[in-house]
């Protein structure tokens, strides 16, 4: 990327509401890209590019046509538009498809919004059979096979082929309260010991209550811009370093439950920024379960491959002073997970990058990743990296 | 750990053969010739070299448990049926097939445990559902 022109993320904002029986899953969208263009000094007229993807409350098995809904809604005259879907890690997606938007001069100032509405909803968001809808769920929801089975079978292979624990996956959860205490909108608060994970009650073995992300209404939004609108701002900006991405299946029955496509979506994101493992001060990590974090480390090549039990022991995911500060908003497990938690991710990366994460939790950051998990790793998934880099590098 | 009856399969003429087998009591799953790949879910083309050279053969229904969860809480799933064991089968012939584990304590099973398919017939009479169970 040395030669291509830099291209920046210049706001961010992330809905407070954990809960929104009153409001619609379009209002939050425009609630969040108004936030994060007042975050970048921008207005509606500067946008030029739009992405987002998924109306979960209006699933029903058919394309959602989310981008035309949301543009018209909004009020958006765009020349670029994307709604790539990768879930969960769909906006990871969304930012590197509107880097690579802006240097080919498609467009300036590219809007990235989510929102979901899941609490209010009461969606069975993790241990619901849904409808047969893809083309392989007759092969696995036929058997009761939820979201949270498909993780826990991951976990439970981990387990078998490496020894992980259920205490070394309740560290994962220990990290994002500590963190969480300090961040008022968090729907969980109370800081937990790992007694409490493991003795939580048991959901689908081996994952605990506590193993599983909470479920919120909410959402957030990001403007992407590129060098010569930066140079305008009279805002801290953070560099999109790095992007990479990759689809894990079935494949064909060679599933393998203990890799993820972060193992091709990191290193490709690390090639691109020009950095490795050990230049990453700050990681927001996809938690949809614990067992989600511990896989994702070891294939973004922070430890070996079945490492990731021993190495988040003993707080090293804890800020200010573990070896790997994560998730210091409280992630999915603890604060924000609105249906799709990828762009909280992003957005606690950026404010890490900008000092203005929680005075307790700031560590000293000038390159974060933030990585989404979207979809099912026991089953097919999009793993999306960014890498991104503070002012002062 | 069974369901009765169990809900009927999404049937198309690409997969109709794996979901009438159990109705003979065969688990029925795919090789192409060009590649010889053996492979799972269903497919009228290879998933690795593409081609239609794909044949349907009789699987030995047996197995060994290559991971599996004993869920507690499943919407939508009758209560009186949990806890619901799903499972990855891995075959002889190789491939690892999402199923439920039927007809055995859940502390009993393990990865790595030896199982054999069995079927279970779906809502409409018309098919068959391949589960597995601890041998
Ligand atoms: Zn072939």
């Amino acid at each position: 990327m040395d030669t291509a022109e830099p291209v920046y993320i210049a706001g961010a904002y992330e809905h407070p509401t954990r809960n929104a029986p009153d409001k619609s899953t379009e209002q939050l969208h425009a609630e969040v890209a108004r936030g994060a263009l007042q975050d970048a000094g921008l207005s509606k007229a500067d946008v030029d590019g739009y992405l987002t993807a998924g109306v979960p409350e209006h699933e029903d098995g058919l394309p959602s046509l989310t981008p035309l809904i949301m543009a018209d809604y909004l009020g958006l005259d765009v020349a670029f538009a994307d709604s790539t879907d990768f879930g969960g890690s769909a906006y990871m997606s969304h930012v590197g498809h509107a880097v690579s938007a802006i240097r080919d001069g498609k467009c300036d100032v590219a809007l990235v919004t989510l929102a979901g509405r899941p609490r209010s909803a009461q969606q069975a968001t993790g241990t619901g059979v849904r409808a047969l809808t893809a083309v392989q769920d007759t092969y696995e929801r036929l058997y009761g096979a939820t979201t949270l089975a498909h993780y826990a079978m991951a976990a439970r292979r981990h387990m078998a082929e490496f020894g992980t624990t259920s205490e070394q996956l309740a560290e994962v959860r220990v990290a994002a309260a500590h963190h969480a205490q300090y961040n008022e909108h968090a729907r969980f608060r109370d800081p937990v010991s790992i007694e409490d994970v493991v003795g939580s009650r048991m959901v689908a073995d081996p994952l605990h209550l506590m193993d599983c992300c909470v479920i919120t209404d909410g959402g957030g939004a990001l403007v992407v811009v590129s060098d010569a609108v930066r140079d305008e701002l009279d805002r801290e900006c953070v560099e999109v370093l790095g992007h990479g991405e990759a689809i894990a299946h079935h494949d064909a029955g060679r599933i393998d439950l203990t890799r993820t496509g972060a193992v091709d979506s990191g290193r490709r994101a690390f090639a691109e920024a020009g950095l490795g493992p050990d230049d990453v001060d700050y990681a927001s990590i996809y938690d949809s379960f614990t067992i989600t974090v511990v896989e994702t480390l070891e294939d973004l090549g922070f430890c070996e491959k079945g490492e990731g039990g021993t190495f988040v022991e003993g707080g090293t995911l804890q800020a200010p002073d573990g070896d790997l500060p994560f998730n210091t908003d409280g992630g999915g497990l603890c604060s924000n997970h609105p249906n799709r938690g990828g762009m909280t991710k992003i957005i606690e990366c950026v404010r890490q990058l900008r000092g203005e994460a929680n005075p307790e939790v700031q560590v000293d950051a000038d390159v974060g990743v933030a990585h989404g998990t979207g979809g099912s790793i026991a089953t097919r998934h999009g793993s999306v990296t960014l890498v991104l880099g503070g002012e002062d590098r | 750990m069974t369901w009765e009856p169990r809900p009927s399969p999404v049937v198309t003429p690409e997969n109709e053969p794996y979901w009438t087998g159990g109705l003979d009591g065969e688990l029925r799953i795919q090789r192409c010739r060009d590649c010889d790949l053996v492979y799972v879910y269903p497919r009228a083309h290879c998933p690795d070299c593409l081609g239609d050279g794909v044949e349907w053969f009789v699987a030995s229904g047996r197995g060994t448990v290559y991971s599996y969860t004993v869920a507690h809480q499943v919407a939508g799933w009758p209560e009186a049926e949990l806890p619901l064991v799903n499972a990855y089968v891995e075959l002889d012939e190789g491939p690892r097939l999402m199923t439920n584990l039927v007809d055995c304590d859940p502390a009993d099973v393990a990865v790595g445990v030896s199982v054999e398919v069995r079927f279970e017939p779906s809502e409409d009479g018309a098919f068959a559902v391949p589960v597995f169970t601890p041998v």
